[in-house]
């Protein structure tokens, strides 16, 4: 590399680093959770050498009791005992409670085999699929959250099954999210286009003004603009008073409009709009109003020219609006958190649950994957069919 | 006046007959966007069959709004236009079947050569062979044979106009409006490019409206061409008419280079007037009606002085110092101080003793009364 091209690259070396620590760093930690987990590995490594040679049928030997004891009673000395335990209770709930206390109560019994001092504590240290649980919680790599995050689970004999019915919830999560996702994407094309089209042919003063009125909302704070939607919406709300006033609605089967899926679509499609109307005006301000004159004057009506001449042209906008919107969406977290209710959840609702209550980064990690994944593959199929060189996004 | 004088007046006096049929009549059409301003101003134009018409003025003078009207795309505020008799204010534009060729061609982008072509055909729901034929001809037209798969932005500038020329003409419209298709093109290639579109009309014999701020180009390419001026057209003549014959001081301004004299009239006899140019009596031929003691102007050709002349052959002969002379190959270009005026033009060809002269010397100049024009006062103020 020449010096001008050395320094260059110095100037975007902070950029590359803000990046790296902000930005692929979390998220190449999250995703190595979602698959590596060594906690129970580092805190029981001899007892799950010992359980490699069981033969996963009745008991396992003495010498297993007596390491898990051991190193039981180390991980209560060094205070990791409660990650293993729940660690464990993953795989298999119930655990947690047995594992916590049993460090205690081996203090006070009394020496001897340490087999009978387990059982005598908890006969579930007889039973097989106590150690089943310790020993698939002990291998460090594991494919647990992305078998989870689409409602599989492994079985005892290594096959993949379906979790049962009452466990299942994320395949449908998806599915509304995505299914959210294409409903806004939709939403804002059919808004977005009309208004796209009126700013880009309006005379310039016009333009300034209009183009005003989509961007004062987009820079106005996403809380701000959610809350108000509220405000809007809710049963004693702007717009079921009014519909009661003109007596569309009576007063007693007022209108659910938010806390619910509606409420998440009204309010996801005005946020995301701009997203949307943005780079279809920058496309279409690219389109000599001539075009439309020429389609004219050689013979064509409005409607024949818009689909031959016009809309042709504005495509690279609708697919570079489409993408952003329908990516932001499905990943949209605050929104849904505010105005959907039960119903209007979607997957970003459930990382952050996982995240922050229920504290398991695997399967939050796991679940987010998947989400990439699917924006990843978005992104490629959209590049093969329309190209992506094409988008303009202002 | 000399005997060669009044030759010289009655060949002008001798009016044109008649021309074709109208294909194109403007009637009183006027178009306002604001209802107070007028763009165009109560215009009468009427256009013969298979003429080459050029619409000739300075931005801003309305005449690409006239095009814009007679395409449809834009209404009269009050008028008539008729096409072929037929009164079309209430016509859409794709029902006009008006070919038109814009400014920035406005070829579509996302379709190729043969696409663009093929568009107007398709809409008119014609068969595929008969669209193929149409569009190997019209291409031919504008020699751009095997080009069909290009799309226009791998054409230069000349030939995605003559594309857009293909393109007007391919649904064989019998009217095509032209709205300064050469403006984006370097000079040699417009060049070339005039000479194609005279080609073509005479070979289609179509008729043609050509709308250019160029009177360069007006003059090569137009049968007529109407000078427009502030909305209102000023004259409407052949090129050599307007040239010769200016019957407006903006005219005379307007195409090629005129000298020009503001005067007095002191006596009109039939049609030739007595003006006081600064204190000098100049003859002159009468174009605009005028009376005794209205201001005029006087236009004369540089061309058309001549350089201390027989005696007693030209009525007009003044007495001329030379300010500056100008070398121009086959011309020199005389700055001389003569009735009042120190940017007289004089034009004198680079003929065998006109080396003599010299700055500062007086000499003779002269002009006959017709090459003379009495025209409406000057305003300096609305140049081009």
């Amino acid at each position: 590399m020449n010096g001008a091209g050395l320094r260059a690259a110095g100037l975007v070396l902070p950029l590359a680093a803000f990046i790296a620590v902000t930005f692929a760093l979390p998220l190449g930690t999250m995703l190595v959770r979602s698959v590596y987990d060594p906690t129970v590995a580092e805190a029981m490594p001899e007892t799950l050498t010992r359980l490699g040679e069981w033969d996963g049928a009745g008991m396992p030997d003495e010498v297993v009791y007596s390491r898990a004891a051991a190193e039981l009673a180390r991980a209560t000395e060094q205070g990791t005992l409660g990650q293993v335990a729940s660690r464990i209770n993953r795989v298999r709930s119930g655990l947690r409670s047995l594992l916590v206390r049993t460090p205690r109560q081996l203090r006070d019994s009394p020496a001897g085999p340490r087999r009978e001092a387990l059982l005598a504590i908890d006969e579930r240290w007889g039973d097989p699929e106590t150690w089943h649980a310790i020993r698939t919680a002990g291998d460090p790599l594991t494919a647990r959250h992305y078998l989870h995050a689409l409602d599989l689970d492994r079985a005892r004999d290594g096959s993949i099954v379906q979790r049962p019915a009452e466990e299942r919830v994320y395949l449908r999560l998806f599915a509304r999210t995505f299914a959210v996702g294409l409903a806004v994407t939709v939403l804002c094309m059919l808004l977005g286009y009309p208004i796209a089209y009126l700013i880009a042919h309006a005379s310039a003063r016009n333009a300034r003004w209009l183009l005003a009125f989509v961007l004062v909302p987009f820079w106005t704070s996403l809380l701000v603009r959610t809350t108000s939607w509220i405000v809007l919406l809710q049963t004693q709300g702007v717009v079921n008073d009014l519909l009661v006033t003109v007596g569309l609605v009576a007063d007693d089967g007022r209108l659910a409009l938010v806390h619910n899926m509606t409420g998440t679509l009204v309010a996801m499609t005005h946020i995301l709009l701009p997203f949307m109307v943005l780079p279809l005006y920058s496309v279409m301000r690219g389109i000599p109003s001539r075009q439309m004159a020429a389609a004219a004057s050689l013979g064509a009506g409005f409607f024949q020219a818009f689909r031959r001449v016009y809309w042709p042209q504005t495509v690279p906008g609708v697919g570079a609006g489409s993408l952003l919107v329908f990516i932001l969406a499905i990943g949209y977290y605050i929104t849904p958190a505010l105005v959907g209710g039960q119903s209007g959840q979607l997957i970003s609702n459930f990382i952050a649950y996982h995240m922050q209550t229920s504290l398991n980064w695997g399967l939050a990690g796991a679940l987010g994957g998947i989400l990439l994944a699917s924006v990843a593959a978005l992104y490629v199929v959209y590049d093969r069919v329309v190209g992506v060189e094409g988008i303009r996004l202002g | 006046m000399t005997p060669p004088e009044r030759e010289s007046l009655r060949r002008l006096l001798k009016r044109r007959p008649p021309g074709a049929p109208a294909h194109v009549e403007l009637e009183r059409v006027t178009k306002s966007y604001d209802g107070r301003n007028a763009v165009v101003r109560d215009l009468d134009l009427s256009v013969s069959r298979g003429e080459f018409l050029t619409l000739l003025g300075p931005s801003g003078s309305g005449k690409t709004t006239c095009l814009m009207m007679l395409a449809g795309f834009e209404a009269p505020s009050s008028g008539t236009i008729r096409v072929h008799g037929r009164d079309v204010n209430r016509v859409p534009p794709r029902r006009r079947g008006i070919g038109m060729v814009f400014q920035n061609y406005a070829l579509f982008p996302h379709m190729t050569v043969g696409g663009n072509l093929s568009f107007p055909l398709e809409v008119r729901g014609l068969e595929p062979a008969v669209r193929r034929e149409r569009v190997g001809r019209a291409l031919e037209l504008v020699r751009l044979e095997g080009f069909e798969y290009r799309r226009p932005s791998q054409l230069s500038g000349g030939q995605q106009q003559r594309v857009a020329i293909a393109r007007a003409l391919v649904f064989e419209p019998d009217l095509v409006l032209m709205d300064e298709p050469l403006g984006a093109l370097d000079r040699r290639l417009r060049e070339e490019l005039q000479y194609e579109i005279r080609r073509i009309h005479s070979d289609l014999g179509v008729t043609v409206l050509y709308v250019t701020h160029d009177q360069n180009e007006a003059m090569v390419m137009s049968d007529r061409v109407a000078v427009f001026r502030a909305g209102r057209i000023e004259q409407v003549a052949s090129p050599e008419a307007l040239y010769e014959e200016p019957e407006r001081s903006f005219v005379a301004r307007f195409i090629g280079e005129n000298n020009r004299l503001p005067g007095r009239v002191m006596a009109v006899r039939d049609e030739i007037c007595e003006v006081d140019v600064a204190g000098r009596i100049v003859r002159a031929f009468r174009v605009v009606e005028c009376a005794p003691g209205d201001r005029v102007t006087l236009s004369i050709r540089p061309e058309r002085v001549a350089l201390a002349p027989t005696p007693g052959l030209y009525t007009n002969e003044f007495e001329a110092q030379i300010e500056d002379i100008t070398f121009l190959g086959d011309h020199l270009r005389l700055r001389v101080r003569v009735c009042g005026r120190s940017d007289f033009v004089v034009k004198i060809p680079n003929m065998v003793g006109h080396g003599a002269v010299i700055e500062g010397d007086r000499v003779r100049v002269g002009w006959i009364p017709t090459d003379c024009r009495v025209l409406d006062p000057d305003n300096e103020e609305d140049t081009a």
